[in-house]
């Protein structure tokens, strides 16, 4: 089960990669490293995640006893979306400049020389 | 650099990452295992010491207050990057989509949408300002409900076009908002020092956990939270909205 849990991170923070080196548009680009940075989020949860906790609400908790899963995880993950939406944010001005001033969102148009030998 | 020897560059990269993660994730704790000691304490001290049902909100606002402190300055310094950013230009005008095409009007909402925007944003300002003010007691707090707060204005904009909206929105009020939520946290930090503690120190009267007004200094700092999280993203979707009238201009 650990394995899974783990494996889903490293594959979405991989795949999101992948989208990030291949994708031929900017706003791709910056969905995709959303998608990479999710992968952040989900281990945050998986790590504070307990078999069978409930929430660290300690409202009604007092009827139903029981573990609780990492409250610093979850304010640590709150932290995580705020700075996605954050950078997602910045990179899309980014991009609404970068199509202003070249007329194009096409990543490889952005090539201030074109003197490499590859 | 081609698109091939990209992907190869990128496969080979990511063969030796997904290694990386093997071995890392070899060494932190199984999924499912029982919480650290370090939260294992917070959930005790927190109603106790605290009076916050709420442990998130107990760690965000007060153990780990700065660490907020600090993520609420990104998404302050994050929305004064895009107003920087999407400024106009000395060669940009400013046009409406409709002057470029004046025989093409856009049709106007139907009114289904305005009368879905009449009852839901009335009812999403009432949700934000719960979920802001019960931060301390259920899960919620200032960051989720200042984002509700501000959906409450995109929902008035789907109903309407952009400039009337532009019309009521007192640019100026939303920015002032946005920086008294962004000083706000600092100077109840500064409240703790003033009181002969640290920076952020839980000073206020705690109350009863599990009343609205309970947990000190939550309440207060969700508060101002929430108003800088409402302003920052008001003014980040107006920024963008914008750029939907500003005309290229003749450099390009």
């Amino acid at each position: 089960m650990s394995i899974l849990a783990y494996s889903v991170v490293a594959w979405l923070f991989l795949i999101g990669m992948y989208g990030v080196v291949t994708s031929r548009n900017l706003i791709a680009m910056v969905i995709c490293l959303s998608v990479s940075q999710s992968a952040t989020d989900v281990l945050i949860l998986e790590i504070g995640y307990v078999h069978g906790g409930s929430a660290p609400v300690f409202v009604d908790l007092t009827r139903r006893p029981g573990p609780t899963v990492d409250a610093i995880m979850q304010a640590l993950s709150l932290t995580d979306v705020v700075l996605g939406a954050a950078v997602s944010a910045l990179l899309l001005a980014l991009a609404i400049q970068v199509e202003k001033r070249t007329g194009s969102l096409d990543p490889d148009d952005l090539r201030t020389t074109h003197r490499l030998p590859w | 650099m081609n698109a091939r020897a990209r992907l190869v560059v990128f496969l080979l990269a990511a063969v030796g990452l997904a290694c990386a993660f093997g071995v890392a994730f070899a060494g932190i704790p199984h999924f499912g295992a029982p919480v650290s000691a370090y939260a294992a304490i917070l959930n005790h001290l927190s109603e106790p010491s605290r009076q916050a049902s709420d442990v998130v909100s107990a760690v965000s606002f007060d153990f780990r207050g700065v660490d907020t402190l600090f993520e609420e300055y990104i998404l302050f310094a994050a929305v004064a990057g895009i107003s920087v950013l999407l400024r106009p230009l000395g060669d940009e005008t400013r046009h409406l989509p409709e002057d470029e095409a004046p025989d093409r009007r856009i049709p106007p909402p139907s009114p289904a949408v305005g009368l879905l925007a009449v009852t839901m944003a009335p009812v999403l300002v009432v949700t934000g300002l719960e979920t802001v003010t019960h931060g301390q007691i259920s899960p919620g707090g200032g960051f989720q409900g200042g984002v509700v707060l501000a959906t409450a204005l995109f929902v008035v904009y789907l109903a309407t076009t952009y400039a009337r909206v532009e019309r009521f929105e007192a640019g100026s009020l939303i920015e002032a908002s946005e920086g008294a939520g962004a000083g706000g946290y600092v100077i109840v930090g500064l409240i703790g020092l003033v009181a002969g503690s640290a920076f952020l120190t839980n000073v206020v009267s705690l109350g009863h956990s599990g009343n609205l007004i309970s947990g000190g200094t939550l309440p207060i700092l969700n508060a101002t939270v929430g108003l800088e999280v409402a302003g920052g993203f008001v003014l980040l979707v107006k920024e963008f909205l914008d750029q939907t009238e500003v005309i290229r201009g003749s450099g390009t």
